[in-house]
């Protein structure tokens, strides 16, 4: 794979990763725009979101070296993303079913 | 000074070798990331419960946003990502001139990037789709348009700034490159300002989406 380390040990990637890597967010925006110009009704936002989210991953793995370093990085990462997740969620749940059990009163 | 054979300049007393100190600026970077992505959810959550409550308004307001130029600064931050881990990548291969060069280009990238929000910005206001009681455009149908916009340059605003900060941080390592402090052996603030960078991109491909494609 030409992988190599430096004096230090450190591990460096081959330069064809970073731009197959940048070749790939390259496409995936241009799919994600084009795809933009059709109408899907409500799977629009998520066929966005699953293509950022693909982007987001290779960002995060490739540039940001996650696929490499200690899996204690990843797990920063991950928890950030599961917090991020519970809070918006559980506001959804609030906001969008507001009135739905009892009536709102006052 | 003198030095003990085995303990580089680079290396603070506190850490017992280079690799302990590395990997602790590692740890609390990714700690500060977190901080950031959790800083941006808070905005994140607010875009989700207005555009529950005006999906209409997002859908009207949002085709007013320019997709080309949005693309265009989705490609030109994407590209910077690449020259920015080019960077870090030369300098694990000791190739100081290179390093150089591609962190010039990453910070030029990140101007051109500030120079296209710069024209949105200055015809949205020129049009006056702008936040709250600002808002005076009456071209877009619906109750309360201004909220999208609301949304839009707090979002938006937030991350031109965390580009600003990153272009002032890159040109700091342009000067300390120059110096010679960094070397295949030492280039963790090259090599943190990279994830800082990486994460500017991330949430960036998150918004260009949610504000340019799917309003």
């Amino acid at each position: 794979m030409g992988n190599r380390t430096t004096a230090v040990g450190h591990h460096i990637l081959p330069l064809k990763v970073y731009l197959g890597v940048g070749a790939a967010l390259i496409v995936l925006t241009a799919i994600t725009v084009t795809v933009s110009f059709f109408n899907f009704g409500p799977y629009n936002l998520l066929v966005a979101m699953v293509v950022a989210a693909i982007k987001a991953s290779l960002v995060a793995l490739f540039f940001m070296h996650l696929k490499y370093d200690s899996k204690l990085y990843m797990i920063i990462f991950v928890a950030a993303i599961l917090f991020l997740a519970v809070f918006i969620i559980f506001t959804l749940f609030d906001t969008l079913l507001r009135g739905d059990v009892e009536p709102i009163t006052a | 000074m003198s030095q003990t054979a085995g303990h580089p300049s680079f290396l603070q007393h506190h850490f017992s070798d280079a690799e302990q100190q590395r990997e602790s600026a590692k740890l609390g970077m990714w700690i500060f990331l977190l901080t950031e992505i959790l800083l941006f959810g808070g905005l994140f959550c607010a875009y989700a419960i207005y555009r529950s409550w005006n999906p209409e308004i997002f859908h009207n307001a949002h085709v007013h946003l320019n997709v080309y130029l949005g693309t265009l600064n989705t490609v030109v931050l994407i590209t910077s990502s690449v020259t920015m881990a080019l960077a870090i990548r030369s300098m694990q291969l000791g190739r100081r001139t290179a390093t150089l060069r591609f962190l010039a280009v990453t910070l030029a990238l990140a101007a051109v990037f500030l120079v296209i929000k710069y024209f949105e910005y200055s015809h949205k206001i020129h049009l006056g789709q702008l936040p709250g009681k600002f808002y005076t455009y009456d071209g877009i149908a619906g109750t309360n348009p201004h909220i999208f916009f609301s949304v839009y340059f707090l979002m938006t605003g937030l991350h031109g700034i965390h580009v600003l900060a990153g272009m002032a941080t890159i040109a700091w390592l342009v000067v300390r490159t120059s110096r010679n402090v960094f070397s295949s052996e030492y280039y963790t603030p090259i090599e943190m300002t990279g994830l800082y960078w990486h994460l500017v991109d991330l949430i960036w491909i998150f918004l260009f989406p949610l504000f340019y494609l799917v309003g």
